[in-house]
């Protein structure tokens, strides 16, 4: 948009904020370049939400410093109102003020501005958004995906330099969800808008952010791109958090991690005989009637669709694995071979 | 750019509003802390005579009527309430708001309307020695309704209302779940009452009876109507007729003790149970419907404390002032004290509303312990009956006119005189001290409603800390502003014992006329000045059924 577009920038340093005895942000440190669409994700109450709320300067931190555009925003001696830091923010429950009309809503962050400049501001984005049909409506009046737009429109019309989206598509239903996150999404990168997004989600966060960045009791634990989250997880719990793992505890032994269905190799910082668990993907095990490098006894069979799940009994595993199959196996089969595919597996040490 | 970052540090949005709400806060606790001062500077020798001859007399006095008048609301507001939920029969509907009705009268104006009413040569009892065959009152005569008796129960009859609200609504949210299943449990419809749900209104009851006490603490014209000598009379009597500013304030301080221990009763009472809102929507209390002829008598039951609290003592002070009316007409005197009334209550209810918009919005923006104490704090008031708090004003603000007077003396050699009790400023603070409780919790509750995420989307969309409250909070909790501030002027109209100790010489509202003409016996204009505070009385009462109704 503007020549200085690619200076904008956030920077969060050593961020701290708790409520009571409740650490709520532990340290966070985080740089956000121009043009970014960022996903934070995690349980609730991991600190994703505290931490757009900081960003926006509707709460306070405790320690560390924000950085907009290079000039400090909150730190231990000086605190810039949200009214004058230039961010959109979509909140979770869009916030639409109820005794407003749609046009007035998105008139209500134009204020200081020139009349005739507020209203000619109001009309391109309502054109833009595409929402000409809904401004002399009422909140109430709207359906979810509405109120979306509107929300969206609303935070947009001041031309923030950076949007803060609070779980923005949690409200609508599922088939809706998509379609509206796809078009939003499209929407902000044409803009070039640096976009901060809040989600619980995994799926949403791997798909709708160029950087996603995992957060755990107000720490961060990993940020980098979807494939190097799904991928390469940095821990046990960065791994589960997108994928649902078949967890076989083992000995890390000579570069090994030994388990009862075998040895598979995998350089680890632990010493010689530290317990490690191996975590293996319902999608990396192939499964056929014929032997494999263990066998084992098929115990449930739920049929997805296009792949079906299997509940496989091997001995020495107190649960059973868990493996997802496009291939299709007869109805009565009982003991298949299994395979793990190479360089698919994952191993932590038990923390 | 449009609005350049501020570059210049400063304090947090919201720590102008802590700061005022500190100053309310202190304002509203200054009365009770000069009461103590006070008090602890008595001389001992009027103590011992106040412990010895005053005091052992009006505590007792007090303790009876306290436990006279906790009896019959918590009989007559479950009962009542109970009737309601439980019942369907014709003019249920009709009975459900108009039980509320004896709250418009105040509790002085009801006894004032009995003792005409009841009086021995007076129609009523006329009519009765009529009807048995008596010629005169000295043959047979009702029980004089001037006695303990009387008091206990006309307190009662105006004072239910506070034990039914609360109860009433604890029924109707009760799940119907709880009473099917204890019938499924082999408990019998009759047995429902005393096993399930009496016990699940508890805490309501506690309330409610604690605020019905509240209010006999604070009543002054009633008790001394009837005769009966209570400490709220005696720190009147120990002020007006003696002047003694030290030993009233300890009989005050000995009724905040009761207030204390009252509120420690209500606790008690309510044992470990909360009101609970079950995250289930629960199914509303459906009704019983019972045969015309039962369903006839239990109107009758219904409509009984309705016509004692309210229909008898209305209809008759409407007769009276039409009497009156055709009679003289309204008189200037009675025009300038319709003047004074609304004024006083007008201006007191502005600055209670901007008060309590002060300590509910800044504890928004700031919520947090500091906001939760000085909200306590500047409630306090509430609960202390009229006459404590007036004689608490009375400290500050004599200590305060001695200030500015001898101050002013000194300097340019003018007396002031007493500045502020003399205007009627100490009556407006007697008022805001009193009532702030109302506005700030009525207020509050209209800002809860509002989400936090509306002040954050105003404000990152550029407005103030008091820009938002400007273009949302208010536009937004009109209602909830409008309805307290009714509430607080319809108190202030009826308060009787603080107007009575603080206004300005030759200064007279509705309230204190009446209580004039009634201790001089004479029955005047009276009639008039008491149905307009009835009148008055009665919109709260169309505000608290109407959001009775909207609940369902």
């Amino acid at each position: 948009m503007t020549p200085h577009a690619k200076d904008r920038t956030l920077e969060l340093h050593n961020v701290s904020r708790s409520f009571g005895a409740t650490v709520a942000l532990d340290d966070v440190t985080l740089t956000i370049a121009s043009g970014e669409i960022i996903c934070l994700v995690g349980q609730s109450g991991c600190g994703k939400s505290t931490l757009l709320r900081m960003i926006a300067g509707v709460d306070v931190i405790d320690g560390g410093h924000i950085l907009l555009n290079g000039e400090e925003v909150s730190g231990p001696s000086r605190f810039v109102e949200p009214e004058d830091r230039r961010i959109g923010f979509v909140f979770q429950d869009y916030a639409l003020f109820p005794h407003l009309t749609v046009e007035q809503n998105i008139l209500f962050g134009l204020k200081r501005r020139p009349k005739q400049e507020a209203a000619s501001r109001t009309a391109d984005v309502i054109a833009h958004i595409g929402i000409a049909h809904l401004q002399g409506r009422y909140p109430h009046m709207l359906s979810g995906g509405e109120q979306q737009r509107v929300a969206l429109a609303r935070a947009l019309a001041p031309q923030p330099d950076i949007l803060l989206m609070d779980e923005p598509f949690s409200n609508l239903d599922r088939g809706l969800r998509e379609r509206v996150r796809d078009e939003t999404l499209s929407l902000l990168r044409g803009l070039g808008t640096t976009v901060i997004m809040v989600t619980h989600d995994p799926e949403e966060a791997l798909s709708a952010g160029d950087r996603v960045v995992l957060m755990k009791a107000g720490r961060i634990v990993q940020a980098g791109s979807g494939y190097d989250l799904h991928d390469r997880p940095v821990s046990a719990y960065a791994a589960e958090f997108f994928c649902a793992f078949n967890k076989v505890s083992g000995v890390y032994r000579n570069g090994h991690v030994e388990t009862a269905i075998g040895r598979f190799a995998q350089a680890l910082d632990a010493g010689e005989g530290t317990p490690t668990t191996l975590y293996i993907r319902p999608q990396a095990i192939s499964v056929s009637r014929g032997p494999g490098d263990v066998s084992g006894q098929v115990k449930g069979r739920i049929f997805l669709g296009e792949v079906e799940q299997l509940a496989i009994a091997v001995d020495g595993l107190e649960q059973p694995l868990q493996v997802r199959t496009m291939h299709r196996l007869p109805p009565d089969t009982e003991t298949v071979g299994l395979t793990v595919l190479p360089d698919s597996w994952l191993a932590f040490p038990p923390d | 750019m449009i609005s350049a970052v501020r570059s210049w540090p400063r304090g947090r949005a919201g720590a102008r509003w802590l700061l005022g709400a500190g100053c309310v806060a202190c304002l509203v606790m200054l009365p009770i802390f000069a009461l103590f001062l006070q008090a602890a500077q008595g001389s001992t020798g009027l103590w011992s005579h106040l412990a010895s001859t005053i005091l052992p007399a009006a505590l007792a006095d007090t303790i009876i009527l306290l436990c006279g008048v906790g009896l019959i609301t918590a009989i007559l507001g479950t009962s009542t309430a109970w009737l309601v939920t439980a019942y369907a029969f014709p003019g249920r509907r009709v009975l459900e708001w108009a039980l509320l009705l004896p709250l418009a009268v105040p509790t002085y104006i009801i006894a004032y309307a009995y003792l005409d009413i009841l009086h021995p040569i007076g129609s009523v009892q006329g009519t009765i020695r009529w009807m048995l065959g008596y010629s005169g009152p000295r043959e047979f005569r009702l029980p004089d309704v001037r006695s303990m008796t009387g008091c206990i129960l006309l307190l009662g009859f105006v004072l239910y209302p506070y034990v039914y609200i609360p109860t009433r609504a604890m029924f109707l949210t009760q799940s119907a779940n709880l009473i099917d299943a204890s019938r499924t449990l082999g408990i019998s419809r009759r047995a429902v009452f005393w096993h399930v749900a009496l016990p699940l209104a508890r805490p309501a009851v506690a309330v409610g009876v604690s605020l019905a006490l509240m209010e006999t603490l604070n009543d002054i014209g009633a008790s001394e109507f009837l005769g009966v000598r209570t400490l709220t009379v005696s720190i009147y009597t120990t002020w007006i007729t003696r002047s003694d500013l030290p030993g009233a304030s300890q009989i005050a301080l000995s009724l905040l003790i009761v207030v204390v221990a009252l509120v420690a009763f209500e606790k008690w009472a309510r044992g470990k149970q909360r009101y609970s809102t079950g995250a289930q929507r629960s199914r509303a209390f459906e009704p019983r419907h019972v045969p015309p002829g039962k369903g006839l008598m239990l109107l009758f039951a219904g409509l009984l404390p309705i016509l004692i609290g309210f229909g008898a003592p209305a209809i008759y002070l409407v007769s009276e002032a039409w009497k009156r009316i055709e009679f003289a007409g309204l008189s200037t005197r009675f025009l300038a004290e319709a003047f004074n009334t609304i004024i006083l209550a007008s201006a007191a209810t502005i600055i209670t509303v901007l008060f309590g918009l002060l300590i509910a919005y800044a504890s928004r923006l700031r919520p947090g312990t500091a906001t939760t104490w000085l909200q306590r704090l500047s409630t306090l008031g509430y609960a202390a009956p009229g006459t404590v708090v007036a004689i608490g004003v009375l400290i500050v603000l004599a200590t305060f006119d001695g200030f500015i007077d001898s101050t002013a003396t000194a300097w340019f050699g003018v007396s002031t005189g007493l500045l502020f009790i003399g205007s009627g400023a100490a009556l407006l603070y007697a008022y805001i001290v009193r009532f702030l409780a109302i506005s700030a919790g009525g207020i509050d509750a209209g800002l809860a409603r509002i989400p936090v995420s509306f002040d954050h989307a105003s404000r990152v969309l550029g407005q103030s800390a008091a820009g938002t409250f400007r273009h949302v909070h208010l536009p937004l909790s009109k209602a909830a502003i409008t309805a307290a501030g009714l509430l607080v002027f319809v108190d202030c109209v009826k308060e009787l014992p603080a107007t009575l100790l603080l206004r300005p010489l030759n200064v007279e509202t509705f309230a204190t006329h009446l209580y004039g003409e009634a201790a001089r016996g004479t029955y005047e204009e009276a009639s008039i000045a008491a149905l307009a505070i009835v009148v008055i009385g009665i919109l709260p009462v169309i505000l608290l059924s109407r959001m009775g109704q909207a609940r369902q």
